[in-house]
């Protein structure tokens, strides 16, 4: 590890950042702080409320149901996400002009916009000009994403899968190529199987940059608006209304500023926790690598 | 030398084990490919021919939904509002991170684990959040549907995302350097300027294509503080799916041109993506 001086003056280099960010964050942030506390009644006459807004919250069907069906899609596309991601690192090739090739094309997906994700899948799915519904259908299964349930969380899921598998397995071939060829060659030596292999030298070896990639699909799993919102719109019915699309219908939608306001505060406060858990892997990691 | 023995056999041996690697990736690859294959298709198509007979490649290639889009202001102008508040966003990121990424890779001073901690927050906080309180904010400084709106909003994520990264690479050169520069009587400005930033040169190319690309993919809070002069590709997209009249050439035309960007450097950041996703941690 750098040693690092203890310099005071450093300060002067983070302002323009603490400056910039406290613009951004902080001021928004005690917008909504002021209103979870406060009622209206329209113009711009503001009543003291207390935590009436968090009490209806804790108890309002809604945002539990949004919560369970928030936390059940990021159980799955995790479930789904990271051994997928495993298999395909572990299948990529190690080196030349193939393994660029892949780099390349899996980077892809990675780099369109939300929405275009969410209009490919939407195209994709229809029954009448996508491949995927068209071919669907013709193989007799019932597939509508905007009315049925099922096909709607499937075409959301698989869509994340589609969008963001990616990301596990660049982390995970990133770890995998950190493994010194002395390593396997000590196994061969050993006789280890296959599976004794991935157990004890790869998956330990990639174990830091998997805890980053799960943290980091839980998080952005957990937060996803976008293209979900441009295939299902969060139907059918209630169907696939996660968290921020709850949160952007209540707060832009019906101009519920009171209970949007705490419904955000709580949500943040899960971030943070969240947040708190990535920065604790990330400086262990780091220490563990003597960086 | 004694390993290539050892090797040359080993292979003969797991042939069938490469064969399924192959098979893996193949699938998956093509798993990737056909949603955008899909969607290059329909831009190819003419809006008759999506509607009407089902066909797997363009019977007759049209390249019209092209033509419609860059001929008509309401769509190009889409990009060009996303092109500019995106450029504003990368430079003032960037600008702005890059001392203070020095700052805490070289440096221990008060609060530094816990202002480094905060910025990760904001790089992970959902925009739905910010939505509503930012639409407020800039509607009151007067700044709700310009291109600089858009550009600080963004800033929220993309400057702590900035100083992660730069953060990561710099704490790859050696301090050593640094020391040398001042003994050498170089300022901290132009020691920083000629000699420390060349030094990174290709984490500051990671964390600009980073920024860049988080601001062009996001469509919440660009939607949502604008509307009509600074609006963005993403938006103009969604609201024509929106509206009744569905152009699903024009729309698959449009989406094949907001991958545009991405493609075309993709190829000089393969090595990086991972790198720039985990934050500069890998």
């Amino acid at each position: 590890m750098q040693e690092k001086t203890v310099n005071q003056k450093a300060w002067f280099l983070v302002l323009p950042v603490l400056v910039l960010v406290a613009f951004s964050a902080v001021i928004p942030l005690m917008t909504v702080v002021n209103y979870s506390v406060q009622d209206t009644f329209g113009g711009n006459q503001f009543f003291w409320a207390g935590l009436e807004w968090f009490d209806d919250l804790l108890h309002s069907e809604r945002m539990w149901n949004a919560l369970g069906r928030q936390l059940a899609f990021s159980a799955i596309i995790l479930a789904i996400e990271v051994p997928l991601g495993i298999l395909v690192a572990l299948s990529m090739p190690k080196s030349g002009f193939w393994a660029s090739f892949c780099l390349v094309v899996m980077s892809l997906p990675l780099l369109i916009p939300w929405n275009v994700v969410g209009t490919i899948w939407q195209i994709f799915g229809r029954v009448d000009i996508g491949l995927l519904g068209h071919t669907l259908d013709k193989l007799g299964i019932p597939y509508n994403y905007t009315q049925d349930f099922i096909s709607a969380w499937a075409t959301v899921i698989v869509m994340d899968v589609w969008h963001w598998t990616s990301l596990v397995a660049l982390l995970a071939y990133a770890g995998l190529q950190s493994i010194p060829d002395a390593y396997y060659q000590a196994a061969k030596i050993d006789q280890a199987s296959r599976w004794k292999v991935f157990r004890y030298i790869e998956l330990p070896k990639m174990a830091g940059v998997l805890m980053i990639a799960i943290l980091l699909r839980f998080m952005d799993s957990f937060m996803i608006y976008t293209e979900p919102f441009v295939v299902t719109g969060g139907g059918p019915g209630n169907a696939t209304t996660f968290l921020s699309i709850d949160l952007v219908k209540m707060a832009l939608g019906q101009f519920d500023l009171g209970p949007a306001a705490a419904f955000s505060i709580m949500y943040f406060l899960v971030i943070l926790l969240i947040s708190w858990v990535f920065y604790t892997v990330m400086t262990n990691l780091d220490r563990r690598e003597g960086k | 030398m004694a390993d290539l023995s050892t090797q040359a056999p080993a292979r003969g041996l797991s042939l069938p084990k490469i064969n399924s690697r192959a098979v893996v990736m193949t699938l998956y690859l093509v798993f990737l490919m056909l949603p955008i294959y899909w969607l290059v298709n329909m831009s190819l198509k003419t809006n008759a021919e999506i509607l009407g007979e089902f066909s797997l490649w363009p019977r007759d290639l049209t390249l019209q939904n092209y033509v419609t889009i860059l001929t008509d202001a309401s769509w190009y102008m889409g990009y060009v509002n996303s092109l500019i508040y995106v450029v504003m966003n990368t430079v003032i990121s960037v600008a702005v991170a890059l001392p203070a990424a020095y700052a805490f890779s070289r440096y221990h001073f008060m609060g530094d684990k816990h202002l480094f901690f905060w910025l990760l927050t904001n790089r992970m906080a959902p925009p739905a959040v910010f939505a509503l309180p930012f639409f407020q904010l800039y509607s009151s400084v007067g700044l709700f549907d310009t291109h600089i709106a858009v550009a600080l909003a963004h800033c929220l994520f993309n400057v702590p995302l900035a100083v992660w990264i730069l953060e990561g690479f710099m704490r790859g050169v050696p301090k050593e350097i640094d020391e040398t520069a001042y003994i050498d009587g170089y300022s901290f400005g132009r020691f920083f300027v000629k000699i420390f930033m060349p030094l990174i040169a290709s984490g500051i190319g990671v964390a600009a294509f980073f920024c860049f690309m988080f601001s062009w993919v996001e469509l919440l809070l660009s939607r949502t503080l604008t509307s009509v002069d600074a609006k963005p590709i993403a938006a103009t997209m969604t609201r024509t799916v929106s509206a009744s009249g569905l152009d699903w050439g024009v729309l698959a035309a449009a989406g094949v041109l907001t991958i545009v960007p991405g493609a075309l450097v993709i190829y000089f950041v393969r090595n990086y993506i991972a790198k720039g996703f985990a934050l500069g941690r890998v």
